[in-house]
């Protein structure tokens, strides 16, 4: 008797907050900040950004508070409708090429991206002057398998039989 | 020939080697080049710290050369550079303007009303908005605005005597003559 009546009231009272379960659910998924797109975006924006107060951390790493307002900040301007670029170039603008992971290419920074490529041409060159060097200094030898017969013979000769 | 190459090369990478080094030794990785001097100071209109429900803009201070200092309460290198600020507001050479960073306005009077005030004015930043537009992301902070509102110079951390005698004051002298 007791059971059947709390059973009751528990289907009356779901029946009565289920329409405000189903309206917060609603309200949440029109917000924009719980939309996954924007969540992934905004997690992958934060990536790319770097905190300047803990300088090797990005914006989602970092606890510092400035690193917070940053977030707040980019937040809202992804939900003012702004692109990638447009929040990028808003804190550029404000704290210096330094925000950004990957530094746009221009002419103070082309060693920073060109460097990495001639230290490799310098190897490559190095190593083809070895190769070539080489290839002078093994030319004494006689052409063909490079070992004659007979040279095969004497060694086994050398080293096989007591002279 | 060869065996002067072989001897000096290595010699040389490593003297340009020793030079990198040397140079990155003698720099602060934290200061970062402000992309904002040479612009004008961002526009910002402030409640006032001391003067409640009174606004300062960027604009009033127009036509004449002044600092923008960064501060807090919480903030403990602030405390270092306070006699200085203290010494520049005695000598009257130029205004300066506080920027009371993500603090609490009673923290900052407070603050002030124990240590003295150096400011001609004081705004009030709680959010910190307006520090971001400054591309402030450690205080103190400390810029130098002309009189057409251009910022010149920025110092990173607190103010020392050097960069007060060597940069500031000169970098005044000239912008209030011209």
């Amino acid at each position: 008797m007791i059971a059947s009546l709390a059973r009751r009231i528990a289907f009356a009272l779901g029946g009565v907050l289920l329409p405000f379960a189903l309206l917060a659910q609603l309200a949440l998924a029109q917000a924009p900040a719980d939309d996954p797109a924007m969540t992934s975006r905004l997690k992958h924006l934060e990536t790319e950004l770097r905190c300047l107060v803990c300088q090797n951390q990005t914006l989602a790493d970092s606890d510092a508070s400035l690193a917070s307002d940053l977030r707040r900040e980019v937040r809202s301007l992804a939900m003012a409708g702004k692109s990638d670029d447009e929040i990028k170039t808003y804190l550029v603008n404000r704290y210096g090429d330094f925000v950004l992971y990957r530094p746009p290419v221009k002419t103070t920074t082309w060693l920073l991206w060109g460097g990495p490529f001639a230290l490799l041409g310098c190897g490559a060159l190095i190593w083809l002057a070895i190769v070539r060097r080489r290839r002078k200094t093994s030319a004494i030898l006689p052409p063909g398998d490079g070992i004659s017969d007979d040279a095969i013979a004497k060694a086994r000769q050398m080293l096989y039989e007591e002279p | 020939m060869t065996r002067t190459w072989r001897f000096l090369l290595p010699l040389a990478v490593f003297g340009v080697l020793v030079a990198f080094l040397w140079v990155g030794l003698s720099r602060d990785p934290r200061e970062v080049p402000s992309p904002l001097i040479g612009k004008p100071a961002p526009a910002f209109a402030l409640e006032k710290l001391h003067e409640g429900g009174k606004m300062l803009r960027t604009a009033d201070m127009h036509g004449q050369v002044w600092l923008l200092n960064v501060w807090a309460s919480w903030c403990v290198s602030c405390r270092v550079e306070h006699p200085l600020l203290m010494q520049l507001a005695q000598a009257r050479i130029v205004p300066v303007v506080g920027l009371d960073y993500k603090d609490k306005p009673a923290d900052g009077r407070a603050w002030l009303a124990q240590n003295g005030n150096p400011y001609q004015v004081s705004v009030i930043d709680e959010d910190g908005r307006v520090g971001i537009d400054f591309g402030v992301y450690g205080v103190p902070e400390t810029f130098v605005v002309d009189k057409n509102g251009v910022i010149r110079y920025k110092q990173i951390g607190p103010l020392t005597p050097e960069a007060i005698e060597r940069k500031i004051l000169p970098l005044v002298r000239e912008l209030s003559k011209s």
